[in-house]
């Protein structure tokens, strides 16, 4: 009994101390080939977005940029966390975002080259950096998802959420990185006392907490919640993947500024110090090309920035035509104050 | 038999003659001091496992005292405590009845299939908590918060009660039963009366690892969002760019970690069980259980179903329902090779530096050995993210071309792991006879002959039960991995993380799949060893 588990073992150790060796060599042509190729470096790229959603851009950043693209793929605002770490010993050359917070959180700390002005210029002001150092490539709307049986009337503003009303009919998810962008942006709006205030009659009427967006926007569909606080193109990917007729959900855009309305942005910023800030100004020139702004609205359902380029996806609001709170998104930076906030009210 | 220190527990896992009767004086015979060859690459590994306290004092400081004061002196502080310890008792308190009761089951009764059980039994240490919680999660979302995460790292973590427990059971001489039946004491009262006792340095030692990978896991109890001492350290880095805080708290989980080591040293030392001569080493007679056969089963099967069928099924669904955009061989298959290839190397460095110490640790006495063993165990004192952002932070400062380079994930994976490395190897050393190095010794052979030709030759199978399970817990590491890998790198376990927390499960699924299937080799062999 003894014996043949021993050699099993041994060659076990044996395995443990030669694949290493040879995965050494696989990785090493991995990262060596395009070091190789003409003797450019590879640009490195952080993305806080998923990976299943923008390999296939970054694939043809990669061909538009002519340079090895090299992809860490985390969370943005812990990127934007290890990038301060890092300082200006970073690999990074671009910092792709999925929210306008974590830039305005390296902006702050004058971690971020500032972009041609030409570049700047393809997107409305209010989308990008006061400073000029980064710039939103897409727009994400927040939302309220509601089942139509089973909400007789709309709400017309988040605020309303914390009503009689509405007790064990919300669903929310709590722990997403843009369900905290949007209370940053409520306790811009409406200042911290009314934020927590807020926060606690939401979760005192029983609002029913879910992972993640797509669970919140499941709950609603199946009437498990009547409203829920999603963003906009989960939606508008589920109508793609199933059908119009097949979706039971139906989505309101509050109006007047209201903080459930806010459209936060993902964007780029390139890196000083990293030396590759001509291919990363070439790749951000890239993400706001027609190419990547129609992937972005056929693709992802987001909103394209750049000016010329519209959404082509049916039903969507324009842009322009949504009424949502006038706040500079790189104040959405505060993430800490909101954590801390939503730790004490007990939601995270 | 003697129970050893905290990760014996491992240990025994790893050896079936653990608890047979060990050479007790072996530890005690002194002798002569550690040779220079097997102290400088002990020293070279301790240095190497204190390297994050040293992150840990340096991060909470540089603001003044003043300042990691008021943070850790903050009343949330004390809330998280709390929390923490609340649900490592509770997760304890099950392993312990789910450990002892499958080990007496698979071990003293006439139980059928009993092997397959123990097996079994074995398996969930290739279910990392964070797939555990996520396959529970996605069942009920409604477990979310205390229950759901006490249930997933219940579950996940049993063996290493279970483990030690059954090879204690094993080796317990069956004469005292015997002597307690025969006056007149029924099988429950024997039980309680003269078995339970014999097991408890080996169910404390299992219990210790169990309380520590709770106060250190960060993946269950994020996805189930139950905020504990590391998930607060973790969100606490994660969103502000202010590091004191994560590094104050973290001390604040060390010192948790060295009074609960303490308090298990405590609870072995009075747990003496002299006896007179060594008894025979034979196997006890099985006990028949009668009509509760059916019960013990269902038990056996319930415990099962529960750890291993549950999440696999759970990880088949997502299987079946995802379509093809997120089935992705070629990707997998990479994912695949670079865990194993990370795994592996993680457990060579691991057992490697683990050699001089364990030896040391189990031939040799006095402070210097004893402090080389204590600074071995640093590292399971500190949750995977704290050791990364030490190392990040050595790294970028002082060692930059080894940043986000493989060798510093393989560092990382020793600093973290080292203490189930040494376990083994003391373990194994321990019981190998010294006499046979003193005959070599006298024979004229150099303390590295000795320690080539005898020594670790001996103590190969439980060294390399050793460095099987590293092997599985370098597999399985989240934290450390996500901040250290090389850009362009996943492994197994940062892929299906990602996933998760965008709430694809279905994308997520294949590479848990994957994880739990490779994870189960060599956790399905150390469950094998004992049997």
């Amino acid at each position: 009994m003894r014996r043949p588990l021993v050699r099993r073992l041994t060659a076990l150790a044996a395995a443990a101390i030669f694949l290493p060796a040879a995965a050494a060599c696989g990785s090493g042509d991995s990262t060596g080939e395009s070091g190789a190729k003409g003797g450019t470096s590879p640009l490195v790229i952080y993305s806080g977005r998923q990976q299943a959603l923008v390999k296939p851009l970054l694939a043809k950043l990669e061909k538009a940029v002519g340079a090895k693209v090299q992809v860490r793929y985390g969370d943005s605002a812990e990127l934007s966390a290890q990038l301060l770490d890092e300082g200006d010993r970073t690999k990074a050359a671009l910092f792709f975002s999925q929210d306008a917070g974590a830039l305005g959180a390296l902006s702050k700390e004058k971690r971020l080259a500032k972009l041609p002005q030409a570049t700047l210029d393809k997107v409305a002001p209010a989308y990008r950096s006061a400073n000029g150092d980064w710039t939103g490539v897409s727009g994400r709307a927040r939302v309220i998802a509601y089942h139509p049986d089973k909400t007789p009337e709309v709400p017309g503003s988040v605020r309303d959420l914390v009503e009689p009303e509405w007790k064990g009919k919300v669903g929310y998810a709590p722990t997403n990185a843009s369900f905290q962008a949007f209370v940053t942006g409520m306790r811009i709006l409406d200042g911290d006392d009314a934020t927590r205030t807020w926060l606690k009659g939401l979760k005192a009427n029983g609002a029913k907490a879910y992972a993640h967006n797509i669970a919140v926007l499941d709950a609603v569909e199946s009437g498990e919640v009547s409203v829920g606080l999603v963003n906009h193109y989960y939606w508008y990917e589920r109508v793609a993947e199933k059908g119009a007729d097949k979706v039971k959900a139906k989505l309101h855009f509050p109006r007047g500024g209201d903080p459930g309305a806010l459209v936060n942005v993902a964007g780029v910023g390139v890196l000083k110090g990293s030396g590759e800030s001509e291919q990363a100004r070439k790749a951000v020139e890239f993400l706001l090309s027609k190419e990547a702004q129609t992937y972005f609205a056929e693709d992802t359902k987001e909103y394209p920035l750049a000016a010329g380029v519209t959404s082509s996806v049916k039903d969507l609001p324009s842009l322009d035509s949504l009424d949502s709170p006038k706040i500079d998104l790189a104040r959405l930076d505060s993430l800490r104050d909101t954590l801390a906030m939503l730790q004490d009210v007990g939601m995270v | 038999m003697r129970s050893t220190d905290p990760s014996s527990a491992v240990t025994s896992s790893a050896d079936p003659s653990a608890a047979a009767p060990s050479p007790a004086g072996a530890r005690r015979r002194g002798g002569p001091r550690p040779p220079w060859m097997l102290v400088v690459p002990a020293a070279v590994a301790a240095v190497f496992a204190v390297l994050p306290l040293g992150y840990l004092a340096v991060r909470s400081l540089e603001r003044g005292p003043g300042y990691a004061w008021d943070i850790v002196a903050d009343e949330r502080t004390f809330s998280l405590l709390g929390r923490s310890l609340g649900l490592a008792a509770v997760v304890v308190a099950a392993c312990l009845v789910l450990g002892i009761s499958l080990a007496w089951l698979t071990v003293r009764t006439a139980l059928p299939g009993a092997r397959a059980w123990s097996v079994l039994a074995t398996l969930p240490l290739a279910v990392p908590s964070y797939v555990a919680a996520f396959a529970w999660l996605s069942a009920a979302p409604g477990l979310a918060g205390f229950t759901g995460s006490a249930l997933a790292l219940t579950l996940v973590s049993f063996p290493y009660v279970h483990l030690p427990v059954a090879a204690a059971l094993r080796g317990i001489d069956p004469a005292q039963e015997e002597a307690s039946r025969s006056l007149g004491h029924g099988p429950v009262r024997t039980f309680l009366r003269v078995t339970l006792p014999q097991l408890r340095p080996a169910a404390a030692g299992g219990a210790l690892l169990v309380a520590l990978y709770v106060l250190s896991d960060f993946g269950a109890v994020s996805l189930m969002r139950y905020d504990t001492f590391t998930r607060a350290i973790h969100t606490s880095y994660r969103a502000s760019f202010d590091r004191t805080p994560a590094a104050a708290l973290s001390v604040v989980l060390v010192v948790m970690t060295v009074a609960l080591v303490a308090a298990e040293v405590r609870t072995r030392g009075r747990a003496g069980h002299a006896r007179t001569g060594t008894g025979t080493a034979r196997r006890a007679a099985p006990v028949a259980l009668g009509r509760l056969r059916v019960a013990a089963l269902a038990w056996c099967g319930a415990v099962t179903a529960a750890a291993v069928v549950f999440p696999l099924g759970t990880l088949g669904y997502w299987l079946a329902v995802g379509n093809s955009a997120t089935w992705d061989p070629a990707g997998l298959l990479d994912t695949a090779v670079a865990t194993l290839s990370v795994a592996a190397a993680g457990a060579a460095l691991t057992t490697m530096l683990a050699l001089p110490v364990g030896v040391i640790a189990a031939r040799y006495r006095g402070r210097a050995a004893h402090l080389l063993e204590q600074a071995a165990y640093a590292g399971h004192a500190l949750p995977g993210i704290t050791v990364a952002l030490a190392l990040v932070f050595f790294s970028v400062r002082y060692a930059y071309p080894l940043y986000q380079q493989l060798p510093l994930l393989v560092g990382a994976y020793a600093v973290l792991f080292l203490p189930v490395a040494v376990a083994a190897t003391r373990a194994a050393v321990l019981q190998s006879p010294p006499v046979l190095e003193e005959v070599a010794r006298s024979l004229g052979r150099s303390p590295a002959r000795v320690l080539r030709d005898v020594t670790v030759p001996l103590a190969a199978p439980g060294v390399a039960a050793g460095a099987a399970l590293t092997f599985v817990v370098c597999m399985k590491e989240l934290p450390a991995t996500l901040l250290l890998r090389p850009t362009g790198m996943d492994t197994l376990a940062t892929r299906l993380w990602t996933e998760t927390g965008t709430g694809s499960y279905a994308a997520a699924a294949p590479y848990a799949a994957a994880l739990i299937l490779l994870a189960a080799v060599p956790s399905y062999l150390l469950g094998k060893h004992r049997t």
